[in-house]
């Protein structure tokens, strides 16, 4: 993110990092977590569950762009997805 | 977060548990809808909602009719009921004033509430009795196979009406508003942060409460109406939703077609006297109650 000037707090500041958990049994391939997510973190991988879907899978270079915002967990109409507070 | 590996470049950590699990009924998951509906989304808010909610979960009761939507009073682990068709506002009426302290919700569909259920919605919101209504809109009927209902858009295709709807549909908002619902709301499934603040103001506000939720249906209205699966539905929303609070009562009018905006927001929120509150203050006055 560009900033046009700097920030006065930017150092106390810090952008929350987020770990992804994902439940395979219960996807059901919407892409709903893939499309939605703000940063773009997910994408469809090649794997697929035990009833045939394709389940997300982390996009290349994003393995740290997670902010913990939790919108793929409302999002997702099948509890399959959340993300937790990570280091 | 990313296990080495040849092929396993990006795989996310798999874990059996979900954070509101205990807000499920474990043994009737994973639930019957279609994959792209949008009720498993308006199912989760709720379920964070009355988790945030400072009313304990004892005190919670949920309440369905039939439809696809009815199926949530199984699958939300409070107490819950499912009713006859489009009986569930009475059974909630009932409920409520049998037993004030429970805060007593209805989820149910548009076919069940305004079709069959309808007077029962006129009425519970003219006596203001303290539940809350939230609505799943799919513009169909899903569960038998994609009918036309009192909410499908004029010249949508259904199962029913293969040259498109003549008829004129229900404008949800302005009806509630006009029979005294005291709060009332309109978001997609695509809005869960604002659905769930709205079901969070609803639970815990006083008096007759309605929120609308527009969702998609792949099978039933998306498929017909060339709308597409539960993606391009969700697409169409973010693309044409517009958040606009003030609304006048004719912009609420849904056609789902072309360049007609959805528009959606908090569209009432006012006090009014509750059916017990009113019975209270009246049998006082009368020296009837103590």
């Amino acid at each position: 993110m560009k900033y046009w000037r700097r920030p006065l707090d930017k150092n106390k500041i810090k952008t929350p990092k987020g770990h992804i958990y994902v439940i395979p049994d219960r996807c059901k391939g919407c892409g709903f977590c893939i499309e939605f997510c703000p940063k773009g973190v997910l994408e469809e991988s090649k794997e697929i569950n035990r009833k045939g879907y394709h389940l997300p899978k982390i996009a290349d270079g994003k393995e740290d762009d997670c902010m913990n915002c939790d919108f793929c967990m409302l999002i997702c109409p099948e509890f399959a997805i959340y993300t937790e507070e990570g280091e | 977060m990313s296990a080495k590996g040849a092929g396993n470049e990006g795989k996310i950590e798999t874990v059996e548990e979900h954070p509101l699990d205990h807000i499920l009924r474990q043994d009737r998951l994973p639930h019957i809808w279609c994959p792209g509906c949008g009720l498993g989304s308006a199912m989760t808010c709720f379920a964070q909602a009355i988790e945030r909610v400072d009313i304990p979960l004892k005190k919670q009761v949920l309440l369905s009719g039939i439809g696809c939507t009815g199926r949530i009073a199984g699958y939300v682990n409070v107490d819950s009921y499912h009713t006859t068709h489009g009986r569930a506002i009475p059974f909630a009426t009932g409920l409520k004033i049998a037993n004030p302290e429970l805060c007593v919700t209805v989820f149910s569909g548009d076919g069940d509430l305004f079709a069959i259920g309808g007077n029962h919605f006129l009425h519970a919101a003219r006596r203001n009795v303290d539940i809350n209504v939230i609505c799943v809109n799919n513009f169909n009927y899903g569960m038998t196979g994609g009918q036309q209902g009192p909410t499908t858009p004029v010249e949508a295709k259904t199962s029913t009406t293969r040259y498109g709807s003549f008829e004129h549909p229900f404008n949800l908002p302005y009806l509630a508003a006009a029979i005294g619902a005291v709060y009332v709301s309109r978001w997609t499934t695509l809005h869960c942060r604002h659905l769930e603040k709205s079901m969070e103001k609803a639970l815990q506000k006083k008096g007759f409460t309605f929120i609308e939720i527009i969702s998609p249906c792949p099978t039933g209205f998306g498929r017909p109406n060339k709308l597409g699966e539960g993606l391009e539905e969700l697409r169409y929303y973010r693309e044409k939703s517009v958040i606009k609070n003030d609304a006048s009562w004719d912009e609420l009018e849904l056609h789902m077609r072309g360049e007609e905006p959805v528009v959606v927001g908090d569209f009432v929120d006012t006090e009014r006297p509750t059916y017990l509150e009113l019975e209270e203050q009246m049998l006082r006055a009368k020296g009837l109650m103590k």
